[in-house]
């Protein structure tokens, strides 16, 4: 019953300063609020961005090439040898993964494993006495659709259009408005092989990524091996697999099985993954700033009261409250503050998801607006709230605890 | 019970640490028996309120003992200080003190709901006949801040009662009061003691007030001068 009295008194001393508790607790609604907004906010535009890293290139890419070039013989042969040879030159070797056929087979085999034998090198588009310096992937238009999002950024035409035409290439819109190629036109591809083919546009796509849609080609990879003249040759392995966080465990397995080197769609991003973290550090600490702010203005309000109510504690004191109920008297208005602007913060919180998830922005690279990503997750809600609550606390805490530290004779002999 | 000591002072010294120490009480040995009226007197600076929040358990001794109802406070904790003033004591100040926030009403049951020793109702009610005992139960509803003085220093007496304490102490309760409102006060202190059997202890500059104690304690310079009883 007498924790209701301290209660009871802190809720007088709230109402009887009516105006000062409003402020108090709408600087922890805003604080909570707008953390629960611009949370949502970073973290859906995070996941947003990394579901695109994620399906817009394979998961995993098996390259023909290897993380260290090869020591020469002699070095193996003397480990410790005191030898040192000048302008060697690494053995030359047929580039493109051995035996990859067995090794698609074998990924293929796995559920939910797709895996694609490609073939890539560079070539020059010639049309019309205008050339243009471009990528070349020949691959399986079957799987290059579910392995990239190319397919969903066909302007005309189709990936799947190669399997029909003869010498079929799709280019990027860049490339195409450059050359002045449109649908069905027929373009020269010369290879650094010597060898010219005339090919037939089957298929334009905009990704929104000036260097493809100025600078790759598709094809399929017969006509890639015979262009580059690499007959049976494929230089990359591009896997997807079912759950794309386990991309980086895998890559490592397949490169310690096969020698090989291969990159997880983590490890080729991993600068852009490492710019989320700064960005939640920014976002948290301007949220935290804001949280800091309204902490202090309940420190400062609590610290003014128990200042003012000095005398008032002094007489609880000497009626025979204990230090603590003085104490709780305080500590419960810190509470009460944080509880009631954290339950205001979370429905302004929702007002601004609200108002958030209305607006429409335009991502250059796709011709439909887009709303804006936003993950309305009880997380947000839950640090956001925890945060006023301890927040609110530790402001109240301080004080309280010097109420309770009063001692009353100093104050009546005072007035007295 | 009556005659049994219920408050003991035994060679009790209050030294203020301060830049300067300041000595408030020196040497003090006082035995105050149940059912008694003492008023302390003595010239301002002689120690008498200090006495009184030693007596009251408000104030710790520098050196010697202080006993309640036969029993050494030496080496209670805190709480249990709080405890014993919660049940056993009842405070009357000079200034009312009463919290401006609650009603009268409020502030005379705020110490029963502290203790928590009766029910809803039956607090209410003995907080209604303490105010009708000094006939403010008009007043019941209102906020401190409405009541003259010596309304507000009945309120504060009621308070000091709630408990149904043994002991209380009052410090220059009429120290702020006119004289119709200081005899008022007067009488009530009287009757505590005479009628009720508490013991009252009453510092007070006030001569009227000191002399209707059958006991006076006189202080000077932190010191028990004179200890008479009538």
């Amino acid at each position: 019953m007498f924790w209701r009295v301290s209660i009871g008194i802190a809720a007088a001393q709230l109402a009887h300063r009516r105006r000062q508790t409003i402020v108090s607790t709408l600087g922890v609604a805003l604080g909570v609020g707008f953390f629960v907004a611009t949370s949502a906010l970073m973290s859906g535009s995070e996941k947003d961005m990394v579901q695109r890293l994620v399906d817009n290139a394979p998961h995993i890419t098996v390259k023909d090439e290897f993380r260290t070039a090869a020591p020469q013989p002699v070095f193996i042969v003397y480990p410790e040898a005191a030898v040192s040879l000048t302008s060697t030159k690494p053995r030359e070797y047929l580039r493109g993964i051995k035996n990859h056929g067995a090794k698609i087979e074998e990924l293929s085999r796995q559920t939910g494993v797709i895996a694609e034998a490609a073939l890539t090198g560079t070539a020059i588009v010639r049309y019309a006495a205008k050339d243009v310096s471009a990528g070349i992937a020949g691959i399986d238009p079957e799987k290059e659709r579910f392995l990239t999002t190319i397919e969903d950024d066909m302007q005309t035409g189709s990936l799947m259009r190669l399997k029909t035409a003869s010498q079929g290439i799709v280019i990027g819109q860049g490339m195409a408005i450059r050359l002045g190629l449109g649908m069905d036109d027929l373009a020269t591809v010369v290879s650094p092989e010597g060898i010219v083919r005339r090919m037939k546009v089957v298929g334009i796509f905009r990704t929104g990524n000036l260097l493809l849609d100025e600078g790759q080609v598709y094809m399929l990879l017969k006509d890639a091996q015979v262009l580059l003249n690499k007959p049976f040759v494929a230089n990359r392995i591009r896997i997807k697999i079912a759950d794309p966080d386990m991309a980086e465990e895998v890559a490592a397995e397949l490169e310690s099985r096969w020698g090989y080197r291969t990159e997880s769609w983590q490890e080729v991003n991993r600068d852009f993954l490492g710019l989320f973290v700064i960005r939640n550090i920014i976002t948290y600490s301007i949220v935290g700033a804001i949280m800091a702010v309204a902490a202090f203005g309940i420190f400062n309000i609590i610290s003014t009261v128990v200042m003012e109510k000095r005398r008032d504690i002094a007489i609880l004191m000497s009626m025979g409250f204990r230090a603590s109920d003085i104490q709780w008297v305080f500590l419960v208005q810190g509470v009460f503050v944080g509880v009631i602007g954290m339950v205001l913060g979370w429905l302004l919180g929702l007002i601004l998801l609200q108002m958030l998830g209305t607006v429409e922005i335009k991502v250059p690279g796709l011709m439909d607006t887009q709303k804006l990503p936003l993950e309305k997750g009880i997380f947000q809600f839950g640090v956001g709230g925890l945060f006023a609550l301890v927040s609110a606390i530790a402001a109240a805490w301080i004080p309280a605890r010097k109420a309770s530290q009063v001692r009353p004779v100093d104050i009546i002999r005072g007035a007295t | 019970m009556t005659g049994a000591p219920i408050v003991e002072l035994k060679g009790v010294t209050r030294v203020l640490q301060d830049a300067v120490p300041v000595t408030l009480v020196q040497d003090i040995d006082l035995v105050i028996n149940r059912g008694e009226f003492v008023s302390i007197t003595g010239a301002s600076g002689s120690g008498k309120s200090s006495l009184l929040y030693l007596l009251g358990l408000l104030d710790l001794p520098t050196r010697g003992h202080v006993l309640i109802e036969g029993e050494d406070t030496a080496g209670f904790t805190p709480d249990h200080l709080a405890d014993i003033r919660l049940a056993k004591l009842g405070f009357v100040f000079q200034f009312h003190f009463l919290l401006p926030e609650f009603t009268v009403l409020e502030n005379v049951t705020l110490p029963m709901l502290r203790l928590g020793r009766l029910g809803e109702k039956e607090i209410h009610d003995r907080g209604m006949s303490l105010l009708a005992d000094f006939q403010i139960a008009d007043q019941a509803n209102k906020r401190p801040d409405q009541l003259s003085g010596g309304q507000r220093q009945r309120v504060a007496v009621a308070r000091a009662l709630a408990n149904d304490p043994p002991l209380v102490l009052a410090d220059e309760p009429t120290g702020n009061l006119d004289m119709r409102n200081s005899e008022i006060v007067q009488a009530i202190f009287a009757e505590l003691s005479a009628k009720q059997g508490r013991t009252v202890i009453a510092v007070t500059h006030d001569k009227d007030f000191a002399d209707s104690a059958p006991r006076n304690v006189h202080l000077v310079d932190g010191r028990i001068e004179r200890d008479v009883r009538r």
